[in-house]
């Protein structure tokens, strides 16, 4: 039918276009993150539990000295589709950190050891002692960086539809800022404003108050893998994807179910509809 | 249609039931026995999906507030221990929040079918006007339960939206206030839109349990646009609308499984992954998808005031539609000329989706008022002008000789238009 094929095309040109026309509105200055392929993209994508486990690494040594991950407990580390870290591991990760806890009997607050089902320490008991700590730039919450993030801008009329397949660019955008660091153009470094750096792939950039966080062997890891920049930040962008939402994977796993069980009732109603409409015209 | 019973039970407890109460009867005359149209497409199905998608809505609405903290302090933390703490609960909120989305694609689309095949006029015209104030329930709704999950677009699409009613002269101001409960959007706003959001839901379904009553009582409409005339043009609800319905339903269900598992974020904000911060204003407010047609109405029109008159007006102009349209002849297939106008509406429509999520400069500007001028030309000038102007195509005599002719392939049997 005419009418059919018309809103047909209509609708699948709504859907993706003016529905999700938010996606073209972000695109400031920043610019666009390198697309990276990360085993955890696509409906097939999984995380390398050997790449959660170094970018955690990197995150405890290197982020964590300043950014909190407060969406997270240390039990998180060891349940399945995450680092899956042994429960004693965990255990002892938990324990190389202090928590306040209390009121003890005696009505007084207290320290000790955390335990698997505390939430991650943050380096800095409030925002304000945060900011003091790092000349009034506040280090954002790491728990949801790569959701909120951007790394992927387009014109208004493409990006909806490119971003159906490669997303916002929330992982790319970590590693893109971490390994942005540059010398500014000259026409940029007159004004350059003090104790900041130069990356033009920052959110509020091109000028960070971060300073560049990653070096060389900055950490060593336990399975040998060379610690450059780029393997680093490639490292904890994934982690941190996988913190942003811990359950991706039986997300999609169940996703898979729900289609096909969706698709198999789908079939048998359309020839249960033929059965029945069979003898009747319509 | 709503006739003479034909119930006829023949299960004791049933009887037993129905000479008490006679609910099985109310079932039986609605959901089986119920004579539909034998012509009816595959757009005649959205009823039925939007009935399920409000179900839907309900089901997952509850269990999330189960687990949800409606205080400025734990709003966002509490949707963040839903995704990653509770069991299934990264699935249940995305069903919820996506849900919407797909609630929103399937009432546009019952929407423009209804404009297509003229179901709004007489004698639905009641029926038709239920209709746009379900949409302006849902509208409601959906605009307070996005601002629960308290992140930045919630808050400063809170903030933008109740701030419109300060156009409003003299009260302007006291209105906002009454609204946030406070002089900002602060926890006093998010409680009471928490409050309203669980309640405009059953609001709603007592709005739908009328819209299908009325619907029972005027039979439905069809793509043929004549009435139903005797009983061959009919079939039983059960089990001919009964497995069509379920079929095109399953089928819906499965792109809203694929959003909701493979593609989450994608209709919504990156920026609400961001807990509100009303220091920091993002440099882009919009808000859902399914409000940037009315929201581009809004900014199109310089002054505030008459911004949010237009807007208003734009959606309660449905409610005179029926008598907007001076065509006698309902379905689109046998006027050729509104057939063009449709369209050319839904184009219109959708420009002003795309104005409306980009920001208001340039050429945008005058692209948003040039769609705006020519959506309130649609129904104020153009329908009734072609109603009188335009030449319908011949009829057919009933919905089975509508069905006959194109089964047959052929012209259906001539008779002039009413």
């Amino acid at each position: 039918m005419n009418m059919t094929k018309k809103l047909l095309v209509a609708i699948a040109l709504g859907t993706s276009l003016v529905l999700s026309g938010t996606a073209a509105m972000a695109a400031g200055k920043q610019k666009k993150a390198e697309d990276i392929s990360f085993s955890f993209e696509g409906v097939f994508g999984h995380f390398d539990r050997a790449q959660l486990q170094r970018g955690f690494l990197v995150y405890k040594q290197v982020c964590s000295a300043c950014h909190s991950l407060n969406q997270m407990s240390y039990r998180n580390l060891s349940q399945p589709g995450g680092p899956e870290l042994s429960a004693e591991e965990v255990k002892a990760v938990a324990a190389e950190y202090t928590v306040m806890d209390g009121p003890d009997s005696e009505g007084e607050m207290f320290e000790r050891p955390a335990l698997p089902a505390d939430k991650f320490a943050s380096p800095f008991p409030n925002r304000e002692a945060a900011m003091a700590a790092n000349g009034g730039a506040y280090p954002a919450d790491l728990s949801l960086i790569t959701k909120k993030r951007e790394g992927f801008h387009y014109p208004w009329y493409v990006s909806p539809f490119i971003k159906l397949v490669k997303g916002n660019g929330g992982p790319e955008y970590v590693r893109a800022v971490l390994m942005g660091y540059q010398d500014p153009p000259a026409e940029a470094a007159q004004d350059a404003p003090e104790g900041r750096y130069y990356n033009p792939y920052f959110v509020a950039g091109p000028w960070i108050s971060m300073a560049p966080p990653l070096s060389e062997d900055i950490v060593e890891y336990a399975d040998g893998t060379k610690a450059s920049v780029e393997q680093m930040a490639t490292d904890v962008s994934a982690f941190l994807t996988w913190a942003g939402e811990p359950k991706m994977e039986q997300r999609k796993s169940m996703g898979f179910q729900v289609v096909l069980y969706l698709v198999i009732l789908s079939i048998l109603l359309f020839l249960t509809k033929k059965r029945v409409w069979g003898r009747e015209p319509h | 249609m709503s006739g003479h019973s034909t119930y006829n039970p023949t299960n004791p407890v049933m009887k037993w039931v129905d000479d008490r109460l006679p609910l099985p009867r109310l079932m039986y005359d609605s959901f089986v026995s119920y004579p539909v149209p034998r012509n009816l497409n595959y757009w005649y199905t959205f009823g039925g999906i939007l009935m399920i998608m409000m179900v839907s809505q309900i089901i997952t609405g509850i269990v999330l507030v189960m687990h949800y903290t409606p205080h400025v302090d734990m709003a966002f933390d509490s949707v963040e221990h839903i995704r990653r703490d509770v069991n299934f609960g990264n699935i249940i909120q995305k069903w919820h929040q996506v849900g919407a989305s797909f609630f929103f694609i399937a009432v546009y689309i019952h929407i423009a079918r209804g404009m297509y095949y003229g179901s709004y006029k007489a004698p639905r015209e009641i029926l038709w006007m239920l209709g746009v104030a379900i949409f302006l329930i849902m509208m409601a709704t959906g605009f307070m339960g996005y601002v629960l999950p308290w992140g930045q677009m919630s808050y400063w699409g809170a903030k933008v939206i109740t701030n419109l009613f300060s156009a409003v002269p003299f009260f302007g101001e006291a209105i906002v206030t009454w609204l946030w409960g406070g002089f900002s959007v602060d926890n006093a706003t998010l409680q009471r839109f928490f409050s309203l959001h669980y309640l405009l839901p059953f609001v709603l379904v007592g709005v739908v349990i009328l819209h299908v009553w009325a619907l029972h009582v005027t039979g439905q409409n069809n793509p043929a646009g004549v009435e139903v005339k005797s009983g061959q043009d009919t079939v039983a609800f059960t089990p001919f609308a009964t497995v069509k319905d379920a079929f095109a339903l399953c089928v819906f269900f499965i792109i809203f499984a694929i959003f909701v598992f493979f593609l989450p974020d994608y209709l919504g904000h990156s920026i609400n992954y961001e807990e509100a911060n009303p220091l920091v204003t993002p440099e882009h407010i919009v808000p859902e998808w399914y409000y940037l047609p009315f929201y581009a109405i809004l900014r199109a029109v310089p002054d505030k005031l008459l911004g949010v008159v237009a807007m208003f007006a734009s959606i309660l102009i449905w409610f005179i539609l029926p008598w907007l349209d001076t065509s006698k002849v309902r379905s689109a297939t046998y006027r050729p000329i509104f057939k063009q106008l449709f369209w050319l509406l839904m184009i219109d429509f959708f420009i002003l989706g795309v104005v409306g999520a980009n920001p208001p400069e340039g050429w945008w500007i005058t692209v948003g008022q040039i769609a705006t001028v020519y959506y309130f030309a649609h129904f104020l000038i153009l329908l009734p002008l072609v109603g009188l102007l335009e030449t319908p195509k011949p009829l057919p005599s009933s919905i089975s000789d509508a069905v006959l002719a194109k089964n047959a392939g052929k012209q259906p049997a001539a008779q002039p238009a009413e």
